[in-house]
């Protein structure tokens, strides 16, 4: 059984994870100052503006000249971090991110958490469905979502030392553990967890564990299937994609809109390269609603079950 | 460069810069003249006395930080950077060209000397006042310069920002309103009035100058002032007249965004001769 090798342990939420990290870069560096607009205690940025005020930016409710005073402070040669949830950086500061983030090249490190619907109680106008395609729309800007505690961390440490502008996706739900601590990670490097000969999962965020879930889900029925930590959304790892493609059957899970996220971009590589069946799992053309996670997650069908069902119909798809 | 602080030689210094404007607008068949040149004698009493820059070292890390907020107005800018050495003056007249280092915006990626990208309006101050804090962190006696149009302060961004530099007392940004009171669609007060203006920044926290944005002097002591005050930034409200220096532009909505004939610029430069 998979999920032996995958222990799933319950950890902590990315966004704590990212904080936590934060206070970390910032004792190596004193180059690193964050930017917040009123929500550092659920952005876990608390932890970094107690152990380094000055280097501490509280830009009130303003997410949108929080982006450019962060893009003004790495445009200066600070390592410049703005958080807030993802739904009001990305949606109320898109526009800062396009002119001076993107457009200028400057190295701002922008973190959304609370996204997707795993909030739960708060509702759609705080959830984040659609950061993962603004992102994407940025030239330049690399892009990634996190499935762990311990790959938030990793990845924070990657994009706080790449040259150019990224966005991490956190979320606000405990995690379950998908890696242990001396996973090694790399831009752009999609990971492998499981091989399959059946049907692929590539998934990204919470989605991972849903997806190393419905592995077993599968196994029982006699079928076969990978899965895929898609960390990196941009640049993908095209080769990853085409390795996948092999099996003839994939399945793209994510907690984001299914019309521009993930899979949209998993669909054109393979539509480039090596065409394959693929089905969506994730949000589809509406918002959700408010109730707790779980009942949230039930009701949109973001579960290993719903991922086990999607690969059931990518595989009769395939046998035609 | 050759600094200095006689109000006689930025005058003429600021003469050339208005032809230089008028002839490149001109040769591109379109830009924004009027905001460009209601803002000549800040970007000249900026360049060429206030601020501590070298073109010779254009990323030095002390250097005061210039913000063209209004970055339709960029033919002052380049015309300036250009009298300053930054650029080549003698190819001011490929603006808006494909190709050419003088883009219809500034870009950062065409002139590596800019300290920002703008165009879309009321980011300016926002990066300048981070630029602000990166200064005030390191130590460092750099100062941000961010010149603002009437209209473009319309936006809501400017005013988080307003808070913002008042709130962390960021004395070394300095903003400039260049306050020609017209906009692309006609005269301020009709399409989206400001006033009062004076009184909006000082509630904003900033310690507030108004100005004749004409007078080299007034704008020299204005600086001297602002220099002086610890504690708040300071904006100037520079009054200021759209299209000054070519009679038939003075305070003609026209030419907020159209280029001059052949014949008007040909006009033009027997005024400003």
């Amino acid at each position: 059984m998979v999920a032996n090798k995958f222990e799933l342990k319950p950890g902590g939420a990315t966004r704590e994870a990212f904080g936590k990290t934060l206070v970390e870069l910032g004792r190596e560096s004193k180059d690193v100052v964050v930017c917040d607009a009123d929500l550092s205690k659920s952005t876990y940025t608390h932890l970094f503006a107690k152990e380094f005020p000055e280097r501490f930016f509280s830009c009130g409710i303003a997410e949108s000249n929080m982006v450019a005073i962060g893009a003004g402070l790495a445009s200066a040669g600070k390592t410049a971090f703005v958080s807030s949830f993802s739904a009001f950086v990305l949606n109320k500061g898109f526009e800062q991110l396009r002119v001076t983030a993107a457009y200028p090249n400057v190295p701002l490190k922008v973190v959304g958490t609370h996204s997707g619907i795993s909030i739960g109680e708060d509702g759609p106008s705080q959830m984040s469905i659609e950061d993962i395609s603004l992102a994407c729309s940025l030239p330049g800007f690399s892009v990634f979502s996190p499935a762990d505690e311990v790959s938030m961390a990793a990845i924070m440490r990657l994009a706080t030392a790449h040259p150019g502008p990224v966005f991490i996706r956190a979320g606000r739900a405990k995690t379950l553990v998908v890696y242990g601590p001396d996973q090694q990670f790399e831009i752009g490097k999609a990971i492998e967890l499981v091989t399959g000969t059946d049907v692929v999962l590539i998934a990204h965020g919470l989605m991972v564990a849903e997806s190393l879930k419905a592995v077993d889900l599968l196994a029982a029925e006699g079928i076969s299937a990978g899965v895929v930590d898609m960390h990196t959304i941009k640049p993908i790892d095209r080769e990853a994609i085409i390795r996948a493609a092999q099996v003839g059957a994939i399945v793209v899970s994510e907690e984001h809109l299914v019309d521009c996220g993930l899979g949209v971009r998993v669909a054109q590589v393979l539509s480039e390269t090596k065409p394959c069946i693929v089905e969506y799992v994730g949000v589809q053309n509406t918002y959700a609603e408010s109730g707790t996670p779980d009942a949230i997650l039930d009701k949109y069908g973001l579960r290993a079950a719903n991922v086990a069902d999607a690969a059931k119909r990518a595989i009769a798809r395939k046998r035609g | 460069m050759n600094k200095t602080s006689n109000p006689q030689d930025l005058a003429q210094i600021a003469k050339r810069v208005r032809r230089e404007i008028v002839s490149m607008i001109t040769a591109a068949k379109s830009g924004h003249p009027g905001g460009s040149l209601s803002a000549t004698e800040i970007l000249v009493t900026l360049y060429f006395d206030v601020m501590k820059h070298d073109p010779a070292n254009p990323h030095w890390a002390d250097r005061d930080r210039f913000i063209l907020g209004k970055g339709h107005a960029c033919p002052v800018l380049y015309s300036v950077m250009a009298e300053c050495g930054y650029t080549p003056l003698d190819k001011l007249n490929t603006f808006r060209q494909l190709g050419s280092i003088y883009q219809g915006h500034p870009d950062v990626r065409f002139i590596p000397a800019l300290e920002a990208s703008t165009g879309s309006l009321g980011e300016g101050l926002s990066l300048g006042l981070g630029m602000a804090c990166a200064a005030r962190l390191n130590g460092s006696p750099s100062r941000a310069f961010v010149v603002l149009g009437d209209g473009e302060i319309q936006e809501g961004q400017i005013w988080e920002a307003a808070m913002f530099g008042a709130f962390h007392k960021l004395d070394n940004c300095v903003c400039i309103v260049d306050y020609n009171k017209i906009q692309l669609d006609g005269f301020t007060k009709d399409i989206m009035d400001v006033e009062p203006l004076a009184d909006k920044w000082r509630a904003f926290g900033w310690h507030t100058i108004e100005v004749d944005g004409h007078s080299i002097e007034a704008l020299q002591a204005a600086f001297a002032e602002a220099a002086a005050t610890k504690g708040k930034p300071t904006v100037l409200i520079a009054h200021t007249i759209k299209g000054k220096g070519v009679s038939f532009m003075e305070n003609n909505p026209k030419f907020h965004g159209t280029a001059p004939t052949a014949a008007e610029c040909e006009q033009a430069l027997k005024e400003l001769a």
